[in-house]
């Protein structure tokens, strides 16, 4: 295939995955936008492999076997309810392929360039190589988080901006010398030396980032998955590596944005880590004073069928039970007596950007009736029962009133507006934030404890009795 | 232990301490439950409805007490009017008992309790606590006075509460005075209010304006300074001036109102004159007043306890007994806040109450323990209104922000200017095949920020996995690399081919089968 036809398609697969990307921006046309990515991605492959340039077919043929088996394996047998971590652990893949990728440039002699181009291609194998290794392990790191391998506390090491600092400058530093024993065909152990450091950095940004913060650092390394496409890219002077790059880093990036602005943080100061450690504010916090008033199942379902406007909001907790069928049947039910039952979805709400959407939408909860924070926080006042399941931080009134609480100033929904409102919680613990929650001594909340899942199917069973 | 529920004998009395309901519940916490025959008859449950709840019935109450280790009651103790026998003696030595008992008035009943080694708990005494409300009888049973108050003040008012404009002309809706806002008042103004009456209230304590505004009623204001609020959420009595100025007020009401509900009482001390005799005579011929405290001298000068007088053609409802007219409900609240005073004084769920004097709220109810009168209390720590006013709010000081090294404006301007003077440097040395590349890559960054913006927020993580899937197309550059010369290239190209291929068909088939599920 001569090189006109391999540049044109590139331009096609660029554009379906612009349309891809586009398509997503409604539920009706997002399945038809996936496949739009899918037949860009074959094309660009195909195209690649009947270039000129490529003849070791065998060895390529048989790497896409596995590596496609692999993946359609773990797509299929993933839950739902693990879908952050698959993606955490896909990111690293991509980080990988880029550090694995610079390297092969890196020692690849074909290459013919000198002067300026060769500085500014070794430069880019540089940056390509440490966003890469960055993504790879602060993914890993991710994943573990996530799937609770590792703590979700952040772990904070002592200055440890000093030694991001110091991490940075010694990138730097590595960089100018890696250029200047390029020019006599060295710098493989400055280029090795940096992928350490990288390594090392990764592990240590995320570390130092907290649980409830995850939807930030999923979308970042989203971002810097793309950024490190798009800078092998350059490093190969690809345009579509570079197209695609910069839709996908600037897709995350923009994610990333949406998350901190749900929980009214500077990304800067998500990324230096050590959320709720109280290192913020003018003065302690409120101290949650008062009495819970427990309820039991029956009275629950008798809530529920006294009411007419029911707005559930789902949190992590119920992605943990697994209640998310049971609390669709639970649903179903009740819209079958006449109420009006809607759901209340925090942005940041579970582990990752629309991980409630996607439980809800895997329970079968119609997506129609599911309903944005910002849609739904101006109702509360109309709201005869609002259900909790397993979410704290994103149902915090002292984010609103308390100016030293360490989540002051974010946006949450506001469900105490409401006659009534029924928390689900297994005990009285706080939430990620380690944030005391006025919210379940307030006068109007009824604490159900026990077991998300466990609660809902005997609320069920009491009202289909 | 065995818990029994004799008959209430109190002439006129139709609750029962513990309805079926509650029998249910109080077996969960591993009580038996004995009930005297016919316990439940005047709030309407039938000894069956008992057994079936698993209580036993026994049929007089010389057995059942004698039976029981845990007597529940509605009234204390008291001598059957008919039979002559003393309730006290009845109880045996060492017995349990849980009632109101009224400790203040009826001493000479807590030393026959105590001459019983009994231990006593009463439900008046459980003290004002947010932690006991849900024990706190006084205010279930307010509650329900309140509301009776308003239907008995309708059964003897000759008009509609409501306002109507009808083909047979326009009738003004009533106007309620609701005097006192404690539970009772609250609940009278609620009840009154939906029924369509204008509704006033006044109290002496200011805090309260607030409740009875979200009622939508009406607060009376004096023009005078004084804070009414005593210990435990009571009102307390009022200085000479201000009791001046509230007669002058109701003078004024009693003149313009058609309903006149009083709630007004000091905890201890009889009940404080607020209607005199002149007040009634300047009302409209039909109006009704309902004296809640009646039994304790009235709030009305010619209100009789336990009667419906009429006095210059106003109807003045003296009843005490309100919360018993409405027995179902009113055992049913009272049986409710027994369960949770049990539940706290049986931790373990084993059927055995433990009298944990440590713990505040089983201190308060307690007034014999073990024979030894413990009445009254140490006073509880907390009140239910809100901190006195001159402790303001705490002010949230502005620190000073650490005085930056760089000025403001430098600040806002430094990154422009950076990213300003890298985009010059790489202008000015880069060669024309790196700009059409940057051409490219900004444009694309701008692309994706018009197109990622009109994502639906629902569908985030559908876009995050789609987002990884094309972001494998770094399989490309792996792609054009694994046929160059040297084992090692090929070797890390075809790991990267591999391992981007995973990402490829995981990312674009987990999408799918997520996109699926999003179902109209």
């Amino acid at each position: 295939m001569s090189q006109g036809l391999v540049t044109m398609s590139y331009i096609a697969a660029s554009i379906l995955f612009i349309l891809s990307l586009g398509g997503l921006s409604n539920p009706e046309t997002a399945r038809r936008g996936n496949l739009y990515g899918m037949i860009g991605m074959g094309i660009a492959v195909f195209a690649t492999i009947m270039s000129d340039t490529v003849d070791s077919y065998v060895i390529l043929i048989i790497a896409l076997l596995i590596g496609g088996t692999i993946g359609s394996k773990a797509a299929k047998m993933v839950e739902m309810t693990q879908m952050p971590e698959l993606v955490a652990i896909m990111h690293s893949l991509v980080g990988m392929a880029a550090v694995l990728v610079g390297y092969a440039n890196f020692i690849d002699p074909t290459a013919t360039l000198t002067g300026v181009e060769k500085t500014i291609h070794e430069v880019e194998i540089y940056l390509g190589i440490l966003i890469g290794a960055v993504t790879f392990t602060g993914s890993v790191v991710a994943f573990g988080k996530l799937s609770g391998r590792i703590g979700g506390t952040p772990v904070l090491l002592p200055g440890r901006h000093w030694l991001n600092l110091g991490l940075l400058v010694a990138s730097i530093w590595l960089c100018m010398q890696f250029i200047e024993s390029a020019e006599t065909g060295g710098g493989t152990w400055a280029l090795i030396l940096m992928t350490l450091i990288a390594f090392a950095f990764g592990v240590h940004m995320v570390m130092a980032i907290g649980g409830a913060d995850m939807p930030v650092v999923v979308s970042m390394l989203n971002s810097y998955s793309g950024w490190a496409a798009a800078a092998t890219g350059f490093m190969l002077n690809n345009d579509l590596l570079i197209v695609t790059g910069a839709l996908v880093g600037s897709s995350g990036a923009i994610l990333s944005y949406i998350m901190c602005r749900a929980m009214n943080r500077n990304f800067i100061s998500v990324i230096a880590g050590g959320f709720g450690t109280g290192t913020g504010g003018g003065g302690e916090a409120a101290v949650v004073e008062g009495e819970v008033s427990p309820i039991e199942a029956a009275e629950t379902a008798q809530l529920l069928l006294d009411a007419k406007n029911i707005v559930i909001i789902p949190g992590y907790g119920m992605a943990v039970a697994q209640a998310q069928h049971t609390v669709n049947e639970i649903t179903k039910l009740l819209r079958s007596k006449g109420k009006n039952v809607s759901f209340g979805i925090h942005p940041v709400a579970g582990r990752m950007p629309g991980h409630m959407n996607v439980l809800l939408a895997e329970a079968k909860v119609p997506y129609d009736i599911v309903f944005e924070m910002d849609e739904i926080n101006d109702d509360f006042p109309n709201v005869d029962v609002s259900i909790v399941i397993g979410a704290n931080d994103i149902v915090n009134p002292s984010a609103l009133d308390d100016p030293n609480s360490p989540i002051a100033g974010m946006p949450v929904l506001e469900c105490w507006k409401g006659e009534t409102t029924i928390v689900l919680k297994r005990s009285m613990a706080s939430g990620y934030a380690g944030v005391g929650n006025p919210l379940f001594v307030h006068e109007n909340t009824r604490m159900l404890f026990g077991d998300a899942n466990d609660s809902m199917q005997e609320v069920l069973k009491i009202l289909n009795s | 232990m065995l818990i029994g529920i004799p008959k209430e004998i109190h002439p006129g009395e139709q609750r029962v301490a513990v309805t079926p309901n509650v029998t249910e519940q109080l077996k969960k916490l591993g009580f038996s439950v004995c009930i005297e025959k016919g316990a439940g008859a005047g709030a309407n449950f039938s000894d069956e409805a008992y057994k079936e709840a698993g209580a036993d019935i026994i049929p007089t109450a010389k057995a059942l007490w004698k039976k029981s280790d845990l007597v529940l009651k509605v009234r204390g103790p008291e001598k059957d009017p008919v039979s002559g026998v003393e309730e006290t003696e009845l109880l045996s030595e060492k017995g349990n008992l849980i009632s109101f008992i009224w400790p203040a008035q009826n001493e000479a009943l807590l030393k026959e309790l105590a001459k019983k080694k009994a231990t006593v708990l009463a439900m008046d005494s459980v003290p004002r606590i947010s932690r006991a409300q849900k024990c706190d009888a006084l205010s279930s049973m307010a509650n329900i006075a309140g509301y009776r108050a308003v239907v008995e003040a309708a059964q003897h008012f000759g008009r509609f509460f409501t306002g109507q404009i009808t083909a047979a002309g326009k009738v003004p809706p009533a106007k309620v005075l609701v005097i006192g806002a404690g539970v009772a008042g609250l609940a009278a103004i609620g009840a009154a209010k939906s029924m369509g009456a204008i509704v006033r209230a006044f109290d002496t304590r200011p805090e309260v304006k607030e409740q009875v505004e979200s009622m939508s009623a009406e607060f009376l204001m004096l023009d005078f300074e004084e804070e009414g609020s005593g210990t435990g959420g009571y009102a307390k009595t009022m200085s000479k001036e201000f009791i001046e100025a509230e007669m002058a007020l109701f003078a004024r009401q009693a003149m313009e109102v058609d309903i006149i509900i009083t709630t007004a009482l000091i905890p201890g001390k009889p009940a404080p004159e607020l209607i005199t005799q002149g007040m009634v005579e300047t009302m409209k011929p039909g109006s009704v007043i309902v004296d809640l405290a009646a039994e304790q001298g009235g709030n009305c000068k010619l209100s009789q306890a336990g009667k419906v007088v009429t006095k210059h053609g106003v109807s003045i409802i003296g009843y005490t007994d309100l919360p018993s007219r409405m027995a179902a409900q009113s055992s049913q609240l009272y049986g409710t806040n027994l369960r949770h005073l049990l539940t706290e004084l049986c931790p373990e769920k084993n059927g055995e109450i433990v009298v944990d004097m440590e713990d505040e709220m089983i201190r308060g109810a307690t007034v014999i323990n073990q024979g030894k009168i413990t009445w009254p209390p140490p006073a509880p720590k907390i009140t239910a209104s809100p901190a006195p006013q001159t402790e303001a709010p705490a002010v949230v000081e502005v620190q000073p922000e650490a005085e930056s090294l760089i000025p403001e404006p430098v600040k806002q301007f430094l990154p422009i200017a950076i990213v300003g003077l890298l985009l010059y440097f790489v202008g000015s040395s880069a060669p024309a095949s790196f700009m059409s590349h940057f051409t490219v890559f900004v444009l694309a960054c701008f692309i994706g920020y018009q197109v990622i913006w009109n994502v639906s927020p629902s569908l985030h993580t559908p876009l995050m996995s789609v987002t990884n899937a094309i972001s494998g197309i770094i399989v490309i550059g792996a792609l054009v690399q694994i046929s160059a010369p040297g084992f090692f290239i090929t070797l890390l190209a075809g790991l990267a081919i591999l391992i981007a291929s995973i990402n490829i068909v995981g990312g674009f088939l987990v999408t799918r089968r997520m996109l699926d599920m999003f179902r109209k």
